[in-house]
């Protein structure tokens, strides 16, 4: 699937904090950004040597500036180079192209009290559904939880929006969130949004599954970076193309270099978008979403390319 | 296109609404072939041929003046059919903008947007109206802004919130109406929404077409056809009003099967709305009597195969048991049985 794409050019490039750079971007055409939601992001395609690399990214600055769109990224310890080559190679003045805004952790505009919670650059989109509630009004509270003082990089544009409801807690000085008791005794209508590291969002979430909040008020979001793995080969049985995934390559990303349009929105195994049926496998489906039930996952028929791979010999997809 | 309303027209009492020859031409036949079935027949909107109903964001035609009198006739007699809950303000504002945007581009002889900031203002020739505001600000509007703009806009709305993986209609706009009601509906689910329809809750068209639309995206937006009938050329068939218009089914006899019974079609689209994440849901209705349809042989032969083999279920549910034989009768003169090849087009 082609995507709506908008022609940027990275404005300002500020380093927040070690391993933390915030980039503004402008249209190449001068028109106006479109409004976007609090929690979207967008998805930039980054010229890695001779392929595009497409890495989601939130959008954390204010919507009703429409000339400047703000993205902040941090360096993966593990990059495959997408946000390596945002700290090392990107300069002001280079054109990239980026996506329409997509948001797949929208504030519910129903609920009586929003819980934000981020931990270290999962701040972005949690900056902006603050900054939206703000703005509407809503009863909300964040907790920001970060490495050390210098890593609060978002501090003080979260006090600015709402002095007095932000707590602040910093493991260089031992300080943790206890979500046992921070989600205990909340009134109905309470929703609790979280972005951070995997192991964070897990034990919020079965903290408050465990004293009973319904999943429907439980809201996360995590972008998966492909982590890559053991090359494997693929027979497309639609189109005919078969081809090797090399370790250091996701499907979707060796599907779309074999010039195959297949669909796809987020990268991060989380929208559900680019859902490939699978024909056979010989070997092992390595599930890595955050799409797929146990029961789609069990079935062996399908496979999100964008985070998953096969452990074996060859993958047929009806594509 | 240069559009000569017909102001006078009425929909209701004297029933004197009809097609010029090239509203006829452009009317959006919903048949490709001889059978039809429910399926998720959604398909990106974005334009079509000049003068066709697909060209612009939102279709407007020559009973836009008329149409937007019946409206205020019905919203003067039941204000409840324009009705939107508090969590929608900002969808309200974000229909607003994407209306007034983009019939101003579309149509720049007859609509006028100017921006200076958040001070805006709105020229709508063909209603003699002209209205500066602040965006965002309700108070410098004479109603709430989706009523304000969808006053002045063909077609049903329904905004959609989008939360739990669901999508419920929240707000609506609702006057013509192939008899279902709003004030019932509002705050409901997608699944519940759509729960009266036969068949195809089986088919598992709904559990797709809620998936597909869950992951509609900004500036992509996607549209589809659906179809009843509609005996007198009537936009409010409420199931408030029905003991107005129920029993106008019960006088179709062959002699006024031709100007009486009508093909009602809604050309169905739906936008991603930037503020509020939520979904518009537009239902642009066009009304066709039979006469008006056998101007165009291959329609008339199209209409009297897929009528003649249209399962029951759907037929009890779209209204039409009770003169579907009269109208099959009187549509059959005009259908010579020769095989028409697959398509939409009049000719």
């Amino acid at each position: 699937m082609s995507h709506a794409s908008l022609n940027v050019e990275i404005g300002r490039i500020r380093d927040l904090a070690p391993g933390i750079r915030e980039f503004s971007l402008r249209r190449n055409d001068g028109a106006d950004f479109p409004v976007f939601s609090g929690g979207s992001h967008t998805v930039l395609s980054l010229p890695l040597g001779d392929r595009l690399h497409r890495n989601p990214y939130s959008l954390l600055g204010d919507p009703s500036v429409r000339d400047t769109w703000r993205i902040a990224v941090r360096l993966q310890e593990t990059s495959r180079g997408g946000s390596r080559w945002l700290h090392e190679a990107a300069r002001e003045g280079m054109r990239l192209d980026i996506s329409a805004p997509v948001n797949l952790f929208a504030l519910n505009r129903t609920g009586r009290r929003h819980i934000l919670v981020a931990g270290g650059i999962g701040i972005t989109p949690i900056l902006s559904q603050a900054r939206e509630l703000a703005r509407l009004g809503a009863d909300f509270e964040v907790h920001y939880a970060y490495r050390a003082p210098e890593f609060g990089v978002f501090a003080d544009e979260l006090e600015a929006l709402a002095p007095g409801r932000i707590h602040h807690y910093v493991q260089s000085r031992r300080e943790q969130i206890e979500f046992g008791s921070l989600l205990a005794g909340r009134p109905l209508g309470s929703h609790f949004y979280i972005c951070g590291p995997a192991g964070m969002v897990a034990a919020s979430l079965n903290a408050g599954k465990s004293l009973g909040w319904p999943d429907s008020h439980l809201h996360s979001e995590q972008f998966l970076a492909p982590s890559g793995g053991e090359p494997f080969d693929v027979k497309l049985a639609l189109s005919g193309h078969t081809f090797s995934v090399p370790s250091d390559l996701s499907l979707l990303e060796a599907i779309e270099q074999q010039g195959v349009d297949a669909p796809y929105l987020c990268r991060g195994g989380a929208c559900g978008q680019c859902e490939l049926e699978v024909l056979g496998a010989e070997g092992e489906l390595i599930h890595h979403d955050l799409y797929l039930s146990a029961d789609e996952r069990a079935s062996g028929t399908k496979i999100m390319p964008c985070v998953s791979r096969l452990k074996g010999g060859c993958l047929t997809l009806n594509l | 296109m240069t559009l000569a309303f017909k102001p006078d027209e009425t929909f209701r009492d004297d029933y004197t609404y009809r097609n010029s020859p090239a509203a006829i031409r452009r009317f959006p036949f919903p048949f490709h072939q001889d059978q039809y079935m429910y399926s998720v027949n959604m398909e990106p909107h974005a334009g079509g041929p000049a003068g066709s109903v697909y060209e612009h964001a939102f279709d407007i035609d020559e009973h836009y003046i008329a149409e937007m009198r019946d409206r205020a006739i019905t919203l003067e007699r039941d204000p409840g059919r324009c009705v939107s809950l508090p969590h929608m303000m900002d969808a309200e504002w974000d229909t607003l903008e994407l209306l007034m945007e983009s019939m101003a581009r579309d149509y720049p002889d007859l609509f006028v947007l100017k921006k200076d900031g958040e001070r805006w203002r709105w020229v709508n020739k063909p209603l003699g109206i002209d209205q500066s505001f602040t965006f965002g600000d309700a108070a410098t509007l004479p109603c709430p802004p989706f009523e304000y703009i969808t006053r002045q806009t063909q077609g049903d709305f329904v905004i959609m919130d989008q939360r739990n993986n669901d999508l419920f209609a929240d707000a609506g706009m609702i006057t013509s109406q192939a008899d279902w009601s709003l004030a019932f509906d509002v705050g409901m689910s997608f699944m519940e929404w759509h729960g009266p329809v036969p068949l195809a809750h089986e088919l598992g068209v709904f559990e797709r077409a809620l998936k597909y639309l869950l992951m509609l995206q900004q500036g992509r937006p996607v549209r589809r056809l659906n179809w009843t009938m509609t005996i007198n050329p009537r936009l409010d068939t409420a199931p408030e009003t029905y003991p107005e218009w129920g029993q106008d089914r019960a006088s179709v006899t062959p002699e006024n099967v031709g100007p009486k019974v009508h093909l009602r079609v809604e050309l169905q689209t739906l936008f991603r709305l930037p503020r509020s994440n939520g979904m518009l849901f537009s239902i642009r209705g066009y009304l066709a009597s039979m006469e008006e349809l056998a101007t165009y042989p291959r329609w008339a032969k199209r209409l009297n195969r897929v009528l003649g083999s249209l399962p029951n279920e759907l037929a009890e549910y779209k209204g039409l048991v009770r003169y579907r034989q009269t109208t099959l009768d009187w549509l059959a003169r005009h259908d010579d049985g020769a095989p028409l090849a697959v398509g939409t087009q009049p000719e």
